[in-house]
């Protein structure tokens, strides 16, 4: 009887463990990486090197690092730390599927949405977000587009449960500033419409911002007491110049456009898109206004433009002295922010530079620099071990934390290459096509 | 005798344009990636008359032949695209599920930009191809990128394999059942309306060869009446017609493999087939190639469940695989779309350059003339600074037929050939149609976006 229990029981056990295997979870405690090289991207690259997590922060970085007694010891040998990447632009955990609409949650109806607020929309089980994370994309910008003021974008971490979990602790506000250009080859609208459009949507801009400053002081004056209306309480606090501002635009004569609006409305501001940044980059640096670019693999602006204008765009901003992030400004392929950041510092940014434009640079730039954005013992522990260089697309990531998570370089991309690689059945002559 | 005269010289202009340029060439001291026989160091190539004639060490050319210095640069195979809708005027005959009388090779574009933009990447061979709004859609031309050339005719890859465009899933279904109330608007009518189309060229073949028996014996007999649409589905069950199929889900597949069965055919690419790993025992088993993206995935729901390894795992099981771009955008950096499956999956420097060159020119049924660098073959070459399967690699020239067709260090900003002096210069932003596929029908979509 006491034999079955046990076979009983170890039936059930084995059952468990296989079932644990599938689904492998993400591990939490004291880690320490050893024999490793570090890019730490702000002090320098460290050989040899060990690394401790706890706590989910970087506790302690260098040769010679004591190993906490309880720290489970991952051996770096060969292989490269460096602080997880962050694409300050993108659409991860609001769009799912491209061509059905109500998987998606970035365009709400309405010129000016500004009280939207993209954390509320974010799914932290979208099915793009373990494929973005497994190529050391540990942080994005998630945010709104279409209209005037579609609403507030958010800086989430790619781990958890709820939007809460994710929260990177910084939001902005997106203003899409009156665009002159066109909107792809498919907007037909004549350069005359095109005017006018931008005309009147300058306009309206204007005349929001005066009800902005009317109501912020109402609200001065009411103590917090001004009648409701939620989009222009949502544009208080980039009125006040307490809330960042994400002022897209990018054909030249609109970012001058947008340099001076932001100086006149004294906002604080980041100018992002700035696809023809390089045509007014001294303007841009001189105003000296941030700036978050990309896709860096995009097309030129004009037929005029240099094939590879775009590949060079962020490294000419850099060069005259402006604070470049980038951004992939993609969902499902966020992934490639490390190639973007490749193909920028392959056309005059350099590997160093591109490097700071995806972690150091935007972490400056949000405001959370104590946090994430390099290898630095206090910061929280948001890293990715590689074979090399992670802009190489033959370098494979090995590990992967996030908020000190251990978490599984495993996305459903991964899990069918496994299942699928070798099927089993293969082919058999029964189920040959054909001969059914 | 002026009427002479203007015929004799229209004789000659006609035969001048169907005369491709051609040139000579001495490419010096390169890193030569051959493809197939491997990766030659500091070695010479020497091109004669748009083609390959000597591989090898401090080869010599006549005094007046340009040598160009590859020293510490990597020479391979000019870039094959087998997905491109760029350099043609029309993409889609939306009007019927079935329009295998129609090809894009009618409407090629010389002075489209794009095609200097795909040169600047290395490429050299494209496969233009018709839309995928139709069940059937029309037949497609491979071109070389003879960008300056005026002659539409000039850029036709004489000899390339004859193509045809089918199109499974959401789009035909999307175009025609959604779009028009005519069939299919489901994948069952996919197939209903891919099996009568060919159940009809069999039958108009039957017609055929059936005048064909009674004109022996009785001159006056009368032919059956001549159709393109149905021509064109016989010469595709006599195989003379490599089919080039947009597909994405397994089972749609395994469908069109079962349908070309039943009608005995057997030459065929699936395009895109972005669940192609889920039947690549099948697909291999049939003979079937595949051309897929390397990344695209998510845009539509018949995607949603791809995987950026699907190169990876069709290669490992025997299937002959190809990486198109499908895009204007994307046919830029080819070499560096082939490099990721070394992150998605493990193929060689080979193996992943082969994606880009031998095995696009495989599907095509050019690979006698281009994908690889040997002797006899055509002097399509694209030269780089650094490995192109790099991240750092940068393409500084591209040859086609022995002719520099780009250069880096001379590279003006405005390359159009075809200004429009009325014309201005607009500038575009935002990002491109993910799906070229369904260029030209947007208009049949204007309640949706």
């Amino acid at each position: 009887m006491n034999k079955h229990i046990y076979i009983l029981f170890f039936l059930l056990t084995c059952g468990f463990s296989i079932r644990a295997q599938q689904v492998e979870k993400s591990t939490y405690g004291t880690f320490a990486l050893t024999n490793a090289t570090i890019e730490t991207v702000t002090q320098g690259r460290l050989e040899n090197a060990t690394l401790i997590i706890e706590d989910g922060i970087i506790k302690a970085v260098g040769e010679d690092v004591a190993i906490p007694a309880d720290a489970q010891v991952i051996d770096c040998n060969k292989m490269t730390i460096y602080p997880g990447m962050i694409d300050s632009g993108t659409k991860v955990g609001l769009k799912e599927i491209g061509s059905l609409s109500l998987t998606q949650d970035y365009n709400e109806i309405g010129e000016i949405t500004s009280d939207m607020d993209a954390l509320t929309a974010v799914n932290p089980n979208s099915v793009l977000i373990p494929v973005t994370r497994v190529s050391g994309v540990t942080t994005v910008i998630t945010g709104p587009s279409g209209g005037l003021f579609p609403g507030s974008a958010a800086l989430i971490h790619l781990h958890g449960y709820t939007p809460e979990q994710m929260y990177g602790g910084f939001k902005s506000m997106v203003i899409n500033f009156p665009s002159s250009g066109k909107r792809g080859r498919w907007d037909r609208r004549s350069e005359e419409e095109i005017k006018k459009d931008g005309e009147k949507a300058i306009k309206k801009l204007n005349d929001i911002w005066e009800r902005v400053a009317t109501y912020a002081s109402i609200d001065s004056a009411t103590q917090g007491q001004a009648d409701y209306n939620p989009e222009l309480a949502a544009l208080v606090p980039v009125y006040r110049g307490e809330m960042t501002a994400f002022i897209e635009a990018n054909k030249s004569s609109d970012i001058l456009a947008a340099l001076a609006w932001i100086k006149e409305n004294k906002v604080k501001a980041v100018l992002t898109g700035v696809a023809e940044g390089w045509r007014v980059a001294d303007s841009i640096a001189a105003a000296d206004i941030p700036v978050i670019t990309g896709p860096v693999l995009g097309m030129p602006s004009r037929d005029t433009d240099h094939y590879d204008q775009a590949y060079k765009n962020a490294g000419l901003l850099q060069k005259a002295g402006v604070k470049v992030a980038l951004r992939t400004d993609d969902a499902e392929n966020a992934r490639n922010l490390p190639f973007n950041a490749g193909f920028a510092a392959a056309y005059g940014m350099g590997q160093e530079e591109a490097l700071k434009a995806v972690t150091i640079v935007p972490a400056e730039i949000f405001g959370i620099a104590d946090e994430v954005g390099s290898i630095e013992p206090g910061k929280k522990a948001n890293l990715f071990v590689s074979t090399g260089d992670p802009f190489e697309p033959s370098t494979a990531i090995e590990y992967l934390f996030i908020n000190g998570w251990n978490v599984p370089i495993e996305s459903r991309q991964t899990l069918l290459y496994e299942e699928f690689l070798h099927r089993d059945p293969g082919v058999s002559t029964e189920s040959k096509p054909g001969k059914s | 005798m002026q009427k002479i005269i203007l015929f004799a010289i229209l004789l000659i202009c006609a035969n001048a344009s169907t005369q491709v340029p051609t040139g000579d060439l001495l490419i010096r001291n390169g890193t030569v990636l051959t493809i197939t026989k491997g990766v030659l160091e500091e070695t010479d190539i020497l091109v004669e008359d748009g083609k390959i004639k000597r591989i090898g060490k401090n080869l010599k050319a006549p005094s007046n032949v340009r040598e160009i210095d590859a020293t510490g640069q990597f020479v391979m195979p000019g870039i094959v695209d087998a997905h491109s809708h760029i350099a043609i005027d029309a993409v889609n005959e939306a009007t019927h599920p079935v329009t295998s009388e129609v090809k894009v090779g009618d409407s090629v574009d010389p002075f489209d930009l794009s095609i200097y933009r795909a040169l600047a990447g290395g490429v050299t061979t494209i496969h233009a191809m018709h839309g995928s709004a139709n069940a059937i859609g029309g037949q497609c031309q491979t071109l070389k990128l003879r960008y300056g050339l005026m002659d539409p005719s000039s850029f036709i890859f004489e000899g390339a394999a004859r193509t045809i465009k089918f199109a499974l899933g959401e789009n035909p279904m999307r175009v025609h059942g959604e779009g028009r109330g005519v069939q299919p608007r489901t994948r069952m009518g996919v197939e209903r309306v891919i099996r009568d189309a060919f159940q009809k060229g069999k039958d108009y073949k039957a017609k055929w060869a059936k005048y064909e028996e009674q004109k022996k014996k009785n001159p006056n007999a009368v032919p059956p009446l001549y159709n393109e649409r149905y021509q064109t589905m016989a010469d595709i069950l006599d195989g003379k017609i490599i089919i080039q199929c947009h597909s994405y889900r397994a089972d749609e597949i395994l469908m069109l493999m079962r349908v070309l069965d039943d009608f005995g055919v057997h030459r065929i690419t699936f395009q895109h087939v972005n669940e192609g790993f889920k039947v690549a025992p099948e697909l291999a088993a049939f003979g079937a190639m595949a051309s897929v993206f390397s990344d695209w995935w998510a845009y539509k729901f018949e995607v949603y469940y791809s995987t950026a390894y699907n190169a990876t795992i069709l290669t490992r099981n025997g299937v002959i695989t190809s990486i198109n771009s499908d895009s204007g955008e994307l046919i830029r950096h080819l070499f560096h779309e082939a490099a990721k499956t070394q992150r998605y999956g493990d193929l060689t420097d080979e193996e992943a350059l082969a994606l880009i060159t031998i095995n696009p020119a495989r599907q095509l049924g050019i690979d006698n003339r281009v994908g690889s660098i040997e002797v006899g073959k055509d002097a399509d070459l694209a030269i780089y600074k650094n490995h192109p399967l790099s991240i750092y690699t940068i393409p500084q020239l591209t040859i086609v037929d022995g002719i520099v067709r780009f250069d880096l260090a001379n590279d003006p900003a405005d390359m159009r050939i075809y200004v429009d002096p009325e014309e201005s210069t607009p500038t575009y932003f935002g990002q491109e149609q993910v799906e070229g596929c369904l260029i030209d029908t947007d208009f049949m979509f204007s309640h949706q976006h």
